[in-house]
């Protein structure tokens, strides 16, 4: 054995350790039924109604979660791009910072921020404004996932602006260009790499949330996370958790695939 | 000069570092240190019991009082949830004598066999467990034998009186409509159906597919108007005043009471569910002539009013009633009206089946 992959060595105990083989325990328990037979069932279990309608929902909050990560980080990376370096590093931080902080408390401020009596509501009523109602809902479900992922957004997509030539920009302009041609045609086409591993750290997390969805949704709001905790904890149905989670593993390769397609850059994604 | 500075701040980082690192070893070595020996050199010795109950679940001076009255010294432990004492039991090697649990843990644990029976035959005050509460427990230990009530409490309604103008009575309230928007539910399976069942008239326990499918068509329509289903958040919503009313188990609910006084607890009049949390001897223990001895001082009538006192929750023992003021006895956020009382229910274990069911009902009305 060469010294590498000894080195390698740890890595191997612990990829095999906790990924390899946990995987291998789902397979297996979602391919059982309890009673020793083997079964599709509990992965098809998936296209239940209940199921279906828990997915679809989780799909579509974060397709939105996404889309409002993307909107709000790349004009936020443009600013960026043209500060001076000191104040790059800066901004940086402060996207970094709350990251330092547990997401599971900053979850519960919000919980704080959003409630009936809350903070914003106080707000709206000091200026007049009658109050919302925030908490315990799909909204509040989306804002404490975009609060969560935003810098999963910036961070990528902000790599991928600073590294644009400015001569690619300024040929364009040159060439007679408008500002949105500029935009549409070439910065976004050159950024497609970042804005994609952006996608893509935000999604799947998002679409598999389930701590979020149970301290901001009120209880009230159930997606495909949710259904999966509550079969493993409370039901104790670790077949049916088990088959719905590798549903959903196959679901988000499925929509990585998709993604990982439309990149033709050859430049380093994040992930 | 700059590196230096770098320098020096590296190392008093590292010290920092050290310095904690120590420190919480010490910390843990010093309570490791302390429990093993007072477990290792006491624990099981001839005149010693181990106990193990909820926080702040007795008066501290019943142990004072109790070791000097019988030389019987007591080393005495505390857990917040029954899966906590579950695993402290089987998996350390203190031999606790005696437990104090919840009905579902009592009945796993006799269930497993760690269960001792006690022998009412020596213990005096035994008697003064009222009968009501002997029926009730036999839902989890059937014969008695095994187990002697400490205390009891319900799930009722929690509601603002500043929001709510009228005297609330009955689970209607949650579903009549009139208060959508401002109704908490409990985010448990059996709690929530709980409330529907009792309303139509039905057992908590029931196994009966159509009664489950009628609360589960009043639950779904009632949804609009949660909002939230909550569990651990509910007093503190109530308190901020978040919501009007909540499904809330009554010790919460006293607690709730002390911090805004415009909350108001109620048990409604078609019955709920009733929890009692009971004593155990197990089979671990090594002296239990001395624990059923503490047993039996805790259902003196004086003990047991002290330990009343210290926690205000519903007490079983019909001679500690009997002494306490007539304005504690009747006031409903302590001890609510017997006649309703007699309607709650405890949980039993269900089957695999029925459970099944509850399971996926609950995933349809949460989806909804």
């Amino acid at each position: 054995m060469n010294k590498r992959s000894l080195l390698a060595g740890p890595y191997i105990v612990w990829i095999i350790g906790f990924t390899v083989l946990p995987l291998l325990m789902i397979i297996f328990y979602a391919l059982g039924d309890g009673r020793g037979e083997m079964t599709m069932s509990n992965i098809l279990a998936i296209f239940e109604p209940v199921h279906l309608k828990a997915l679809l929902l989780a799909l579509w909050l974060a397709i939105l979660c996404t889309g409002i990560c993307l909107v709000l980080a790349y004009p936020l990376a443009l600013i960026l791009r043209k500060l001076n370096i000191g104040k790059q590093g800066m901004m940086a931080i402060i996207v970094i910072l709350p990251m330092w902080v547990n997401f599971i408390l900053r979850i519960m401020a919000w919980q704080l921020l959003l409630s009936r009596n809350g903070l914003i509501n106080g707000a709206l009523g000091a200026i007049g404004l009658p109050g919302q109602d925030l908490a315990n809902s799909s909204m509040a479900i989306v804002i404490g996932m975009v609060y969560d992922y935003l810098p999963f957004m910036i961070l990528p997509v902000y790599n991928a602006v600073t590294d644009l030539k400015d001569d690619v920009i300024e040929a364009a302009r040159d060439l007679g260009a408008p500002p949105k041609a500029v935009l549409t045609r070439i910065m976004i086409p050159l950024t497609k790499p970042g804005i994609i591993s952006g996608i893509t750290m935000v999604f799947v997390p998002s679409l598999t949330a389930f701590a979020i969805p149970d301290i901001l949704g009120g209880g009230k709001v159930m997606l495909i996370g949710n259904i999966i905790e509550q079969e493993f904890s409370t039901s104790m149905n670790w077949h049916l958790g088990s088959g719905l989670s590798i549903a959903l593993m196959i679901f988000v390769l499925i929509s990585m695939i998709f993604t990982s397609n439309e990149e033709e850059g050859k430049e380093r994604r994040a992930w | 000069m700059k590196k230096s500075v770098k320098k020096n701040l590296l190392t008093a980082c590292l010290l920092l570092m050290l310095g904690l690192l120590t420190w919480t070893l010490m910390g843990c070595g010093n309570t490791g240190e302390e429990e093993s020996s007072v477990d290792m050199s006491e624990a099981g010795g001839g005149n010693t019991i181990t106990v193990l109950n909820y926080g702040e679940y007795i008066d501290t001076s019943v142990l004072r009082d109790f070791e000097k009255e019988t030389g019987i010294k007591v080393l005495y432990e505390e857990a917040t949830t029954p899966e906590e004492m579950y695993s402290k039991y089987t998996s350390s090697t203190i031999p606790y004598d005696l437990i104090c649990s919840s009905d579902y843990m009592i009945e796993r644990l006799i269930a497993e066999g760690e269960v001792v029976e006690l022998d009412h035959s020596k213990m005096q005050y035994v008697n003064n467990i009222g009968d009501f509460y002997w029926k009730l427990s036999r839902t989890y230990d059937p014969e008695n034998k095994y187990s002697i009530p400490y205390f009891w409490g319900t799930v009722g309604i929690l509601y603002n009186k500043s929001m709510i103008h009228e005297e609330i009575t009955s689970w209607d309230s949650l579903f009549n409509g009139e208060y959508a928007g401002e109704i908490i539910m409990q985010n448990s399976i059996r709690d929530a159906y709980m409330c529907a069942l009792k309303y139509q008239g039905h057992s908590l326990n029931t196994t009966n597919r159509k009664e489950l499918q009628q609360a589960q068509n009043l639950l779904l329509k009632q949804k609009p108007d949660v909002e939230a289903y909550f569990v651990d958040e509910v007093r503190e919503e109530m308190v901020a005043g978040n919501a009007a009313l909540a499904v809330c188990y009554s010790g919460e609910a006293y607690l709730a009471h002390e911090y805004e006084n415009d909350l108001e607890y109620v048990l409604p009049k078609e019955g709920s569910n009733i929890w009692i949390d009971s004593w155990i001897m197990m089979k671990k223990g090594k002296n239990h002539e001395g624990a059923q001895k503490f047993l039996d001082y805790l259902c003196r009538g004086d003990v047991a009013v002290k330990n009343f006192e210290e926690i205000y929750y519903p007490t079983p023992n019909t001679a500690a009633y009997n002494s306490l003021d007539e304005e504690v006895r009747e006031d409903p956020l302590i001890f609510p009206e017997q006649s309703v009382v007699e309607k709650c229910e405890v949980y039993k274990a269900l089957d695999d089946k029925t459970m099944a069911l509850y399971s996926q009902m609950w995933k349809e009305l949460k989806t909804k």
